[in-house]
Order: C-alpha cells, then sequence, then structure tokens
C-alpha cells in the first residue's frame, strides 16, 4: 500500500522485548510521517483534479492531524476494525474528506488508486463527504456540528462498557459556531469523559473569510476551557507537536481534552494557495497543479535533507 | 377507562428487559417525568442518561452509544424530538444507521393549551421522509408494549409517536393481534364494504366509534388500525380499498404528509378509489384540552361517521 512500508519500517539492531513493543506500535519517526503527510496531499490533489472539486484549504490544513492520528496515535486498523475495543475516530468537518480518504487508503482500509479514481464519480461509494458505508469509517458526517456529540455518545458507552478505546474527532474551526457543539462541549464536561479528546483545525478561514469575520473565536481556548475541558494548543502541521499534545491528553482522567491545533489552511502548497479563504473549494487549474505539486516537492526535499 | 397512558407501558415494557439486557439505555432531555421514565431512571441509573435541554445533543449522544453497541431509546416531546433535532436524527441515526429508537411523548396535540411550540402535527410528515427511519404511532397501551417488544428485537432505527394521556383501551392483555408492519384489521376484508377507515395512534378509538355508528345506519365499515405509518402496510391499504366504495383516513396530524397522503398514493396507483383525509387542519389549532380540540375538528366518532355518510351519498 502506498508508503505504508516506509513508516512500519523498523531499526535493525532491536531486542525482542523492543520488537514485542513496536509490534503493537511503530516507533514514532517524524520526518517520516511529515514526509508522508506531503506525499499524501498530492493523493488529495490527484483526487480533486480527477473528480472536479472538493475542498483543498481545509484537506492541506488538517492532513497532519490525520496522520498523527492514524500513523501514531490511535489503535484501528484494517484488521481490528470490528473489534469493539479499538479507538473510534469521527471526522466531523467531513468536506475535508479528500484527506481522510487519503489517510484510511494509506492505512490499508481501500487502495488509494481506487479512491482517486473513483472520488466523487457518478455511482460511487466515494462520496464527496464520510459514509459508514465504506470500511474504516464509523460515522456518516458532512453537516457540521455532529461529530463531537456524537463521539460524547461513543465516549460514554466505551466509558460504560469499560474499553480501552479512545475516542477522537476533528471539527473544523468555523464549525464550532454550531450550536450543537456546545451540546456537545457542555455534555463531555459534565461526565469528565476522560476518554475524549476533540481536535479543532484552527486555521482561521472559512468559505467567506477569516474566522474573526465571520463568527469570532478568539476566546475559544478560554470558552471551551470554562466547559470543563483539558485545553491544549499546538502548531497543527507538526506532527511532533501534534503528538505530544495527543499524549499529554492521556494523562489527564479527569476531563476532555480538547487540543486547538493551530494550522494554516492549504499548508504544504505553497504560497499559490496557503492561507487563502478561496482556496476553500477551490479546484487548481493545471498550472497551479502544477505549482502545488512543485511546492510539496520541494517542502519533502527540504525534509529529507534536514 | 384505562388510566395507564401509552408511554407509561413503554417504561415498564423498557423495565422488563432492561434487568436482563445491560445494553438497553434510556435518555432523556430533562423530559423523564413527562415520559413516564422517572421509574427506570430510578432502577437502573447505570443505564440512563440524563443530557439536559438539548435535544440534538440528546439524539447525537444516542447515535454514537449505538455505534458502539448499546440499544439507546430516546425520550423527548415529539414536537422537539422530531423537528429540533431532525438533522440528527437524519445523518446521525438514519443515514449512519445506528441503533437509535426515538420515542416522541406528548405528541400530536397532547398539549393541546400550549400552542404551536409544543405541538407535534408534523412529526409523521418529517420523520417520514428520511430514508432508513420507520414511524409508528400504536393506539393503546397494549399494542405499544408489543410494538416495544418487537422493536427490541431489531437493530434498525425507528420513531414512534405516543400521546400524554391514557387512552381508552383498544384491545386487552390476552387479546392484542399483533404483527410487526401489518396494520390490525377490525371488521370484514372479505366482505362489500361501503367505507373503510384507516387511522393510526389516538385517532383508531374514534375510528372504531364511527364504525359502530355507521353500522347503526345499516352502513357498513371495516376499519384498519394501521400503527404502521412507515412502512406503511401497503397490502392492507389496496384491500381496504378494494373492499369497499369510500376510503376515510383518520390522523391527529396537519394535512399534508401524514399517514393519509401515504394512504391516497397506494388507493391512487393501485386500486382508485375516492380517499378523504381527516386530520388537523393547516392553520394554528384551537386552544383547548386534546378532546375538545378532537371535537371541534369532527376527528371523533361522530365527525368521522358524518364525513362518510356525506361522500357516500
Amino acid at each position: 500500500m502506498f508508503l505504508r512500508a516506509q513508516c512500519m519500517e523498523k531499526p535493525d539492531a532491536e531486542t525482542e522485548t523492543d520488537m514485542e513493543v513496536k509490534m503493537s506500535k511503530p516507533e514514532f519517526d517524524v520526518k517520516a510521517l511529515t514526509i508522508k503527510s506531503l506525499e499524501l496531499r498530492k493523493v488529495v490533489l490527484d483526487m480533486i483534479m480527477k473528480s472536479g472539486g472538493g475542498h483543498i484549504g481545509g484537506d492541506f490544513s488538517v492532513m497532519d492531524a490525520l496522520v498523527t492520528l492514524y500513523f501514531d496515535q490511535m489503535n484501528v486498523s484494517p484488521e481490528n476494525m470490528d473489534d469493539p475495543d479499538r479507538d473510534y475516530f469521527i471526522m466531523s468537518k467531513g468536506h475535508s474528506v479528500e484527506s481522510y480518504y487519503a489517510v484510511l487508503a494509506a492505512k490499508g482500509f481501500f487502495e488509494t488508486e481506487k479512491v482517486v479514481n473513483e472520488f466523487s464519480q457518478f455511482g460511487s461509494k466515494f462520496i464527496g463527504h464520510p459514509n459508514n458505508e465504506l470500511p474504516g469509517i464509523e460515522m456518516n458526517s458532512g453537516s457540521l456540528g455532529h461529530g463531537l456529540p456524537v463521539s460524547v455518545g461513543m465516549a460514554l458507552a466505551c466509558r460504560k462498557e469499560n474499553r480501552p478505546s479512545r475516542i477522537y474527532t476533528i471539527m473544523g474551526d468555523g464549525e464550532v459556531a454550531e450550536g450543537s457543539v456546545w451540546e456537545g462541549f457542555m455534555a463531555a464536561g459534565h461526565y469528565q469523559l476522560s476518554n475524549l479528546c476533540a481536535v479543532v483545525d484552527r486555521n482561521r478561514l472559512q468559505i467567506s473569510g477569516t474566522t474573526e469575520q465571520v463568527m469570532t473565536h478568539e476566546n475559544l481556548h478560554a470558552q471551551i476551557e470554562s466547559f470543563g475541558w483539558n485545553v491544549t494548543e499546538a502548531n497543527g502541521n507538526d506532527i511532533a507537536e501534534m503528538r505530544e499534545a495527543f499524549e499529554q491528553a492521556k494523562t489527564v482522567t479527569d476531563r476532555p481534552t480538547c487540543i486547538i491545533a493551530n494550522t494554516v489552511k492549504g499548508y504544504g502548497g505553497g504560497e499559490i494557495m496557503e492561507n487563502k479563504a478561496a482556496w476553500h473549494h477551490h479546484v487548481p487549474t493545471q498550472e497551479e497543479y502544477k505549482e502545488i505539486v512543485k511546492a510539496l516537492e520541494a517542502k519533502k526535499e527540504g525534509i529529507l535533507h534536514e | 377507562m384505562n388510566k395507564i397512558p401509552n408511554r407509561q407501558a413503554i417504561c415498564e415494557t423498557l423495565m422488563a428487559h432492561a434487568k436482563e439486557d445491560k445494553h438497553i439505555y434510556a435518555l432523556c432531555s430533562d423530559s423523564r417525568g413527562s415520559a413516564s421514565m422517572t421509574p427506570f431512571f430510578n432502577a437502573f441509573p447505570e443505564q440512563s442518561v440524563e443530557v439536559g435541554i438539548a435535544e440534538q445533543n440528546l439524539v447525537s449522544i444516542a447515535a454514537g452509544m449505538a455505534h458502539c453497541g448499546e440499544k439507546p431509546y430516546c425520550f423527548s416531546p415529539a414536537c422537539f424530538i422530531s423537528t429540533r433535532s431532525y438533522e440528527q436524527a437524519k445523518v446521525d441515526v438514519a443515514y449512519s444507521n445506528t441503533n437509535v429508537k426515538l420515542i416522541g411523548i406528548s405528541g400530536g396535540i397532547s398539549y393541546g393549551e400550549l400552542g404551536m411550540s409544543h405541538h407535534s402535527a408534523q412529526d409523521i410528515a418529517a420523520m417520514s421522509a428520511i430514508p432508513n427511519m420507520r414511524v409508528y404511532l400504536p393506539s393503546d397501551r397494549f399494542q405499544t408494549a408489543k410494538l416495544i417488544e418487537s422493536l427490541l428485537q431489531d437493530e434498525k432505527p425507528a420513531y414512534v409517536r405516543v400521546g400524554r394521556n391514557p387512552v381508552e383501551d383498544i384491545y386487552s392483555e390476552g387479546d392484542c393481534p399483533f404483527e410487526m408492519d401489518k396494520a390490525t384489521v377490525h371488521g370484514n376484508l372479505e366482505a362489500e364494504n361501503d367505507v373503510a377507515i384507516i387511522a393510526c395512534g389516538e385517532m383508531v378509538r374514534p375510528a372504531l366509534e364511527a364504525a359502530r355508528i355507521l353500522g347503526e345506519k345499516g352502513i357498513r365499515a371495516v376499519v384498519a388500525d394501521m400503527y404502521c405509518v412507515k412502512p406503511l402496510d401497503k397490502d392492507t391499504v389496496v384491500k381496504m380499498a378494494k373492499s369497499a366504495k369510500l376510503v376515510i383516513t383518520v390522523e391527529e396530524h396537519a394535512p399534508y404528509g401524514g399517514m393519509g397522503s401515504s394512504v391516497a398514493v397506494e388507493v391512487a396507483a393501485n386500486c382508485p378509489k375516492k380517499v378523504i383525509t381527516m386530520a388537523l387542519p393547516d392553520d394554528h389549532v384551537i386552544t383547548g384540552k386534546s378532546g375538545a380540540v378532537f371535537d371541534y375538528y369532527g376527528l371523533n366518532g361522530e365527525g368521522i361517521a358524518k364525513k362518510a355518510v356525506e361522500n357516500l351519498a
């Protein structure tokens, strides 16, 4: 599968015990994951070019959080997708489905080539928002403000059943304007759901402009905290920082955690698309496509030669 | 006169199973009293979830729990659970195919005096329009219990509407014929009838009363208790229409998009006959207790019988 081996590779000289430990969890290699994240953006780009639609800006901002979750943090794979003790994820910002598909494909849930060719095509199972008829997708989303409340239900159920599962959801920052999100924040705080971790992809842009122009979230940190949450912030386009934030969340035993992931919309695609509201769902021209590929390649080269 | 409302029958049926099946959950939005669910909450605190006054959260949380293997029953006034949390019912329950049972209590105009905000005269239309959502309006406490027994056996979404007040028994402990998704027919479908009356929920009782009144006048009527509004028992609808000269539907709902609309579609397609749909008006419903309001709009035995006589003439 696409780039899968690269991440799973382990150094040779290891004791048997080390190996056993690492069998359950691949060694964390920030460089490899960062490269994976850039390469998966290229998959997203191809998906969007082929279908003529998609939400590229948010796809690129959220990719590093997804890669950290699926390739470092979460206990979920095609092998254990029906195990009740797995970790659960809901893509609440369902419009970033292209990133989600790219990550799930890289994880082996389906073939990358298939999703690139079939995304949004007539009769396709790869709909323009997550659909749980596809392997690896827990819940359907697309309408904003659903992921957190549904995650609350999952976290409650898993706690009642004494499962080791952790529940993750990623929201957009524009999405936080939905009232139902706050119903979810309130209930999770009330029930002290420490097995729940929400991420806000804080790219500061939404379809009509900056989040601060549309509906301000200046006090998001304090607002969520006041609902009884552990709130942390991280550079959402830095896999090492995201990992640290997810690890910190696991140490909190009496509250749910929200990670405000400060990101750049369009991250990795270069000047042409980074931090531009108009690229929320812009479909690149052939010229723009080449520019973006070049930017992704350059970034990858930079990391390889760090 | 029966003193047990249908909602209490739901609570009792769930309690009878919750002891054995720890996956059965009741979720309320500050509505456990109205839902007659206080005994459940007291007896099974570990299987009870309070979400506060937040119907959207109520339904989403239930969907998340169901996805993780639980069997949640959500209770909230029908007016709120059907439309305040409509999108959650559509996306998190029906579309995501989670085993959530939505129980709309105090349905229709149970809260007659409280105004349109508290009436649910749109719930059948709203819920029926969602793919993968079933809609049930049981007529009395015995049928309600049978319905819940049946719903406990499946893993699909459903919406159930019951009224607030006790309704007169139609069936009895030992005599409540029930087949899932099949209407219960009162009368002879094989005979040549003059009028076929199809009713659901609290309107079944007046429909039966109308049949009695019509019988006294020598007019033959057959009644279907169409508790299964979706999936509609189309087979029985067509048989009803074929057996009679006129079809009358009666429901505690707005005149559009309800059970009557679904029946009319089936009759028009399969056995064209005149269909009269009796329902609440497309207007603010007059203030009053539900019985008085039903009388005002002719949604009682005499009113239905009168409608039959007028349309048979």
